[in-house]
């Protein structure tokens, strides 16, 4: 390691501020209250919905919105095997079938043109919700299930765990020739596969990739909410939320999602208590176009906008200065 | 050696026939060309050459083995790249990126990390982009991005480069040096099929040429003989 | 006899709602690329304006000949502001889709919201032309008949402007290519507006002619927008007479499960959706 060539500064931003607030969540049970745990509970479902989810939409371009169908995999996971198990035990399983899930019906339509993908994850959702409603009520005569009671504590550090284990896989992913790749399909779909990528068997195993870690969490949070039903378990906000929070965070890197992520659930719940609850989905709806029209690349594009402009009016906007940075 | 091939090669595309029962063969070590009105099939062939479409009939083979039906990751690694009429780089990813991406996934020996950071570097040298390396692609010029494209496709080392219209848009000078370029590919080892629109380019550097016309093959010869062909003439004159 | 009559009858006659649901789909998406997961909510607009007319005394079929000029504005504006920003500032077509998508699924919200918020969750209905007609020994309503004719009709109707009319032949222009269409003196922006507003004006027809049936609530949008989505893909895209038998096919099929069990009849649209991508994503006659 040459230590003179490090940027200090940069190094102290990267890793240092993610370091630090990771120390602090990770101590939060020790020295916060109940609520607050709950509270950072969902933040991080979020987070790791929308960073999951833009692990494989957000390079691709391929919008998915079965993130709640993988969800939902997850929470009947949970209500079927939750007693029957450690919590670990069924969060692996949880990932796994929504990984296999995940493995078949990319496979169906990854091969097909995006906006084909996009309506089939959407009804993939809706189809879980009939299929599982039908069966339960029919074969098992239930409803909803119970799920086993976690303490807020096993919670929250599973949700913990699940956060670190997605960063780091989305953080690999991005550096290595397989992130080059998902880029390139992103990019320009036809050239990538002349340029040698297996652009089919790249977009398959990314989707299922990032359904682990949405089954995952679908699994921790049914221990939260204790009773599910179809409706809990395939609602489609969870599979538009994290949506909305990457492209209002910014796609293009992995703090985007995090920091969307972390803005919405807070502007959730600020909405959904309260008189604004009725006009959700209006407020909603109207953020989501807001952001889709004016900040296609999310805050963190708005925000890299900014350091650009402020960087060339401090060159004094020289072209051939500018060329070499 | 009869590098690539196609015998009978058809391709409808609703009721129109965009490549009607095309013969035709590339020798290793030529640079072969082929031109035609817009609308003649050209890029279509390519389209059926690289696995982006499947013919209708007919087979296409590359050093003797048949690709007609292989998809186009497959058959970039058997050793053939392409570039494309409208230039298809990754914008918004540094050029040195987009070799990077075929050195990774498209060479014939399968991925090799070490190397492939080594080899993007020399191949942007070949094609002269090395000072821009870091900018996104979509920021450079016309002539420039079609550079990068080339680079890239070198980067799958290829046996067999496809350049479809690479000198379109280009100036003069711009065109010169192309033919340059294409010229010292060949001379490290690449067979070149090439479509052009640029008569001076396609006359000047290419062994043989092949003519096609509402997607039918209507000649293939030496410069000479398809610049004196009344066929040929008729066809790009009297259209 | 009966049950088969029933069951094929009252499909097509459902089916002819469908056909021009997703007809209207088929515009917006086949010619302004917009998937518009919103249609299904103009619709449900469409129903609650006819409702609240009716309850005012304005004959329903009337408030159908409203509704359509009214709903094509609406749309005309939302394409023009909305989308064509989104257009204009998209790298490549594709990504214009999926965020032409997201933007369609935030006017859902939007829509439904208002809906919701106006008129309450509970199902109305008015009761219109109640007398029923015997066909073949099965019974169906006179409302059913009106609207399945209404529906058709403008259907033909507006498939023979598409045929005859110079800006039918500008849309049919844009569908196949719009940037030559563009070169060739075809105002595409207004072009592309003109086909997302009678897409809405045939979602809003379409709600009309179903409160005249059925009861509405302001749920109801998404079922039919799911609907119009499998026949459009089962016409084959960009193809209008395909949706429009699509729909009928649709109607034949939902109403044959239904009477089955009819919980299971969304379930079946999808297995009929996954089964078209898998055997044949461009459907029946698409390109």
């Amino acid at each position: 390691m040459d230590f003179s060539k490090i940027n200090w500064t940069k190094a102290a931003i990267t890793w240092g501020i993610p370091l630090v607030a990771v120390i602090l969540v990770g101590f939060l049970p020790a020295y916060g209250s109940a609520y607050w745990v709950t509270r950072f509970s969902y933040f991080l479902m979020y987070i790791i919905l929308a960073v999951a989810w833009t692990i494989f939409s957000g390079t691709t371009g391929y919008i998915s919105l079965a993130s709640a169908a993988f969800f939902g995999v997850g929470i009947y996971a949970a209500a079927l095997l939750g007693d029957a198990m450690p919590l670990i035990f069924v969060v692996i399983i949880g990932g796994a079938a929504s990984f296999v899930l995940a493995l078949i019906f990319g496979a169906i339509t990854l091969r097909l043109k995006g906006i084909y993908f996009a309506m089939f994850t959407f009804g993939l959702v809706l189809l879980f919700k009939e299929l599982i409603y039908y069966y339960e009520i029919n074969v098992e005569g239930l409803r909803g299930r119970f799920v086993v009671l976690q303490s807020n504590e096993t919670i929250y550090y599973y949700l913990l765990g699940i956060f670190v284990v997605t960063m780091i896989v989305a953080y690999l992913i991005r550096r290595s020739k397989f992130g080059l790749a998902l880029q390139s399909i992103g990019q320009n779909e036809e050239a990538a596969a002349h340029t040698g990528v297996n652009v089919t068997m790249v977009k398959i195993l990314t989707f299922a990739v990032s359904a682990i870690f949405m089954g995952a969490a679908g699994v921790v949070m049914a221990t939260k909410w204790t009773y599910v039903d179809p409706g809990v378990a395939f609602n489609l906000m969870i599979s538009f939320t994290p949506v909305l929070m990457a492209i209002f965070g910014g796609m293009g890197n992995l703090y985007g999602p995090v920091i969307g992520a972390v803005l919405f659930t807070y502007i959730q719940e600020v909405l959904t208590t309260g008189d604004l609850a009725k006009y959700y989905m209006l407020i909603f709806g109207a953020v989501l176009i807001g952001a889709i029209v004016f900040m296609p690349n999310g805050l963190v594009g708005v925000i890299q906008k900014l350091v650009g402009l402020v960087r060339k009016w401090r060159k004094g906007g020289s072209v051939a200065q500018n060329a070499d940075t | 050696m009869r590098i690539l091939e196609g015998e009978g090669v058809t391709k409808y595309f609703g009721g129109l026939a965009a490549v009607s029962n095309v013969d035709f063969h590339v020798d290793q070590g030529e640079i072969f060309g082929l031109i035609g009105p817009n609308g003649a099939g050209k890029t279509t062939l390519f389209n059926l050459i690289s696995g982006a479409f499947t013919p209708k009939s007919g087979v296409i083979k590359f050093k003797g083995e048949k690709i007609s039906g292989l998809k186009p990751y497959k058959i970039c690694r058997m050793g053939m790249a392409r570039t494309f009429q409208e230039v298809k780089i990754f914008g918004n990813m540094p050029v040195f990126q987009n070799v990077l991406l075929g050195s990774l996934f498209g060479t014939p020996s399968g991925m090799a990390s070490a190397n492939a950071a080594k080899e993007a570097t020399e191949l942007l040298d070949f094609v002269g982009l090395s000072a821009v390396k870091a900018i996104p692609a979509g920021g450079l010029t016309l002539a420039n991005q079609k550079r990068v494209e080339v680079a890239r496709a070198l980067a799958t080392k290829p046996e067999l480069l496809l350049l479809d219209e690479v000198m379109a848009g280009l100036n003069s000078t711009e065109t010169a040096e192309t033919m340059e370029l294409v010229t010292s590919i060949r001379d490290r080892g690449v067979t070149v099929f090439m479509i052009e629109h640029v008569m001076r380019a396609i006359m000047g550097v290419c062994d043989r040429i092949m003519v096609l016309h509402h997607g039918e093959k209507i000649a293939d010869g030496t410069p000479k003989e398809i610049a004196t062909s009344k066929k040929v003439i008729e066809v790009y004159l009297g259209e | 006899m009966e049950q088969f009559l029933s069951i094929f009858i009252g499909g097509l006659l459902i089916g002819g709602i469908y056909s021009l649901v997703s007809m209207g789909l088929s515009l917006q998406y086949g010619v302004a690329k917009v998937l518009n997961i919103a249609h299904g909510e103009f619709l449900m607009i469409g129903a609650f304006i006819t409702f609240v007319l009716q309850q005012h005394g304005v004959d329903p079929l009337l408030t159908v000949v409203i509704i359509g000029p009214l709903m094509f504005i609406v749309g005309y504006i939302l394409y023009r502001t909305i989308f064509t920003t989104i257009r204009l500032k998209a790298a490549n077509p594709g990504v214009f889709e999926s965020n032409a998508l997201l933007a369609a699924f935030g006017l859902y919200f939007i829509v439904q919201n208002i809906g919701r918020l106006i008129w309450g969750t509970t199902p109305v209905s008015y009761s219109y032309l109640p007398g029923t007609v015997s066909l073949g020994g099965a019974l169906f309503n006179d409302s059913r008949l009106v609207a399945a004719a209404f529906a058709v009709a403008v259907g033909a109707a507006f498939y023979l402007y598409l045929a005859r009319t110079r800006i039918g032949k500008a849309i049919r222009a844009a569908a196949q290519d719009p940037t030559t269409a563009g070169l060739m003196g075809v105002n595409i922006n207004n072009t592309l507006a003109l086909c997302f507003g009678f897409g809405a004006a045939m979602a809003g027809v379409a709600g009309a002619l179903i409160s005249i049936c059925y009861p509405i609530y302001t749920t109801m949008g998404l079922g039919y927008t799911v609907i119009a989505i499998v026949v459009v893909t089962l016409g084959g895209l960009g193809s209008i007479p395909g949706s429009f038998i699509g729909g009928f096919i649709l109607g034949v099929i939902g109403t044959a499960v239904t009477s089955w069990d009819a919980g299971l009849a969304v379930a079946s649209y999808y297995v009929i959706f996954i089964i078209l991508l898998l055997v044949r994503p461009k459907g029946l006659f698409g390109k």
